[in-house]
């Protein structure tokens, strides 16, 4: 080997985006110095990198930026060839990946931050579309691990489907104190809750989350400063 | 014997994506057009999730959404490589995928949309069009350089809708002077063999907007 390997992630520690980037270069290996960037005062670097969109997390090799946390994810794949891998090997297991992952990203995700910003009417139909949305996804990852009740969970083995979810749910409890709202419930969605349990009792993943009152507040914060922008445009 | 499916739509610039990829890796297929208002069995059955074309089924496998079946094509069939062998460098193209997908569509709003809506979708769409000329084109012939690629094929519907929305506005809305590169990306797209012989016809395409 004997190769220089740079790597820094700019990024934002409770940021979920950010969230989905460092587990995987924690279970890979690959040293990196984190970033934090002010998103009201954004470093130029982050600016140079970024030029079209402005966001977080960018991921800079041997400076050379790459951004976008789901294309950060298999250019981490594809670079560092090490176990474990995010993606598998066959093709048609790694596009029914892609496609969940997908899913992950623009049905539910994106719902899920209308729940946290929005409140009356607007709300109440992100909190329905989440709900039905996890019903899909619940028969989704039963095809996807057929047979048992839920995927068995190895910390040293994740791979992109697992950081996908744990970026999304692993702060479910927090989702329901600062919001009254149940996105994740045992009896409705029993195989993605068990996963997300077990996700949650990692080292890694305790390490890489701030702890339950933090995010709560952090939750509240971000809910009260949505709602104001809203009511004032 | 291999079979290969494309559950598709004439109207829509996610099936052609399919069409151009399959046809340039020379691999050969049935196509289905679907009637949208009356979504076949056989599409319900391979894409519960969506409802929504395009689906490739290969070997009765079906695989879903545009930018995972280009992705899927160019892993069973490497030949003609529509993406490139360098990490970073792939990376950079799923960018400019993801820009397609998630972006692009706002030019399509246009001809639906009337009045002042109208006009604001005119102007993002022009935003994102100046952002393609500015940070995606540079001077390359395609997005990728010399060869045409996956970044192409999914910005392949700006080669060909531009000029019908330009007809039912009666004005210019993609200008040579102020999208030299784009002009030019636009005639070495359609110039391609495999991408000027699979272009939807202008005129039906004009009579479903009017």
């Amino acid at each position: 080997m004997g190769e220089v390997n740079i790597v820094k992630l700019h990024g934002i520690g409770a940021n979920p985006y950010s969230k989905r980037v460092e587990p995987a270069l924690r279970i890979k290996g690959i040293p990196y110095e984190f970033i934090e960037e002010d998103l009201s005062n954004k470093s130029q670097l982050l600016l140079k990198s970024n030029p079209v969109y402005k966001k977080i997390p960018v991921l800079v090799h041997n400076e050379q930026p790459v951004v976008d946390s789901l294309i950060i994810l298999e250019y981490i794949d594809e670079t560092w060839k090490n176990a474990p891998q995010l993606l598998p090997d066959d093709p048609l297991e790694r596009a029914k990946v892609r496609f969940w992952t997908s899913f992950i990203q623009q049905q539910l995700f994106e719902a899920m931050t209308r729940v946290v910003t929005c409140d009356g009417e607007i709300q109440a139909k992100a909190i329905d579309e989440v709900q039905g949305k996890m019903k899909v996804l619940e028969e989704g990852m039963k095809e996807v691990f057929p047979g048992s009740g839920s995927p068995s969970i190895d910390g040293d083995n994740l791979g992109l489907l697992d950081i996908m979810i744990c970026s999304t749910f692993s702060p479910y409890k927090a989702y329901e104190e600062a919001l009254g709202v149940k996105i994740l419930d045992p009896e409705r969605n029993p195989l993605v809750f068990c996963w997300v349990k077990a996700l949650n009792e990692l080292p890694l993943v305790k390490e890489l989350y701030p702890p339950h009152d933090k995010l709560v507040a952090l939750l509240k914060v971000v809910r009260e400063n949505a709602l104001r922008v809203s009511s004032s445009t | 014997m291999e079979q290969v499916q494309l559950l598709g739509m004439w109207l829509s610039p996610y099936s052609y994506r399919v069409i151009w990829a399959l046809q340039l890796k020379g691999i050969a297929y049935e196509y289905i057009e679907e009637d949208l208002s009356n979504k076949s069995p056989l599409l319900l059955q391979c894409n519960p999730v969506h409802k929504k074309i395009p689906v490739l089924i290969h070997s009765g496998k079906p695989i879903c959404e545009s930018s995972v079946i280009l992705e899927y094509i160019e892993e069973i069939w490497p030949q003609n490589s529509l993406l490139p062998c360098d990490p970073y460098e792939r990376a950079i193209a799923r960018f400019w995928i993801k820009f397609a997908d998630d972006k692009g569509p706002i030019v399509w709003k246009i001809c639906g949309t009337r009045g002042e809506e109208r006009q604001k979708v005119i102007e993002e769409s022009l935003e994102m069009l100046k952002t393609i000329e500015e940070h995606g084109l540079g001077d390359k012939k395609f997005f990728g350089g010399d060869k045409i690629s996956m970044v192409d094929i999914a910005f392949g519907g700006l080669a060909y809708w531009p000029g019908v929305i330009e007809k039912v506005l009666g004005r210019n809305l993609l200008e040579a002077h102020k999208f030299p590169r784009l002009h030019a990306w636009t005639k070495n797209f359609k110039e391609v063999p495999e991408i000027k012989e699979n272009l939807p016809d202008f005129g039906r395409l004009l009579k479903r907007q009017t």
